[in-house]
């Protein structure tokens, strides 16, 4: 049917008027990173086990397990990020421009095909499934 | 591939489809007269979601005598794994917070 590949990525480049130390501000501490992210109980140590939490919905606790796996103060930062039996990464990279900051995120790997695929029916896929009617509307 | 996804999102598109997908998703292979019962439309308005649901790979029937039995396909779902738009869409959204929060932030 499909030979897509296990591995995918999203990535988000956006330049940012503001130096790398405040935007590493924002990506590592915990309140701050509620504000626009998530709830978390993260913490900038590697090897640091967290989860972000959102609002639950039916069949999907609205959890995210992760696990900090690099830190490079006001420069790089990733961490795992699974659920629904997806597991993925999610890597920061801050750069200083004349301007500010340039800013990318990959978010890498979306996991095995048949286990998500299968894990998601059960758990989670109406959480997404919700966002497909816009999606939808946008295809013809 | 593009055309596997699109009949995947518009056959999920639908409330009533998602509900017969689900449905047999949870409790396993059933009739068409089963699900008619179940979904509350007309069996010839279930058939037509069933078809809907067959072209994107979502169930898979099985005639036995005057009975189809149709089943669902969870490895369909595939994909929408890779979630590219959707993930998109979430990030995208939340780099406008961050960047909303960069604004309020103290130098």
């Amino acid at each position: 049917m499909t030979d897509t590949a296990l591995t995918r990525t999203v990535v988000i480049e956006r330049e940012m008027p503001h130096p790398p130390e405040k935007i590493w501000r924002a990506l590592t501490q915990g309140p701050l990173i509620e504000e626009w992210l998530m709830k978390n109980d993260f913490q900038p140590v590697v090897g640091h086990r967290f989860n972000f939490r959102s609002t639950p919905v039916p069949n999907w606790n609205g959890i995210i397990d992760a696990e900090v796996l690099a830190v490079e103060p006001n420069s790089r930062l990733s961490y795992s990020w699974s659920t629904m039996g997806m597991k993925s990464m999610v890597a920061w990279t801050l750069t200083p421009t004349p301007g500010g900051t340039h800013v990318r995120m990959d978010h890498s790997g979306f996991g095995s095909e048949e286990d998500a695929a299968y894990k998601g029916a059960r758990y989670g896929w109406q959480k997404f499934i919700a966002k497909l009617d816009d999606v939808a509307g946008k295809l013809d | 591939m593009q055309a596997v996804a699109d009949n995947l999102f518009k056959a999920l598109s639908a409330p009533t489809r998602r509900a017969i997908f689900e449905h047999l998703s949870r409790d396993g292979e059933q009739t068409v007269h089963a699900l008619t019962y179940r979904a509350r439309v007309s069996q010839p308005a279930v058939s037509k979601h069933l078809s809907v649901l067959k072209l994107a790979s979502l169930v898979r029937d099985r005639r036995e005598g005057r009975e189809t039995h149709y089943s669902a396909r969870p490895q369909a779902l595939a994909p929408l794994v890779d979630w590219m738009s959707l993930y998109g869409t979430f990030w995208r959204d939340r780099f406008d917070q961050l960047e909303d929060l960069l604004e309020r932030m103290d130098k």
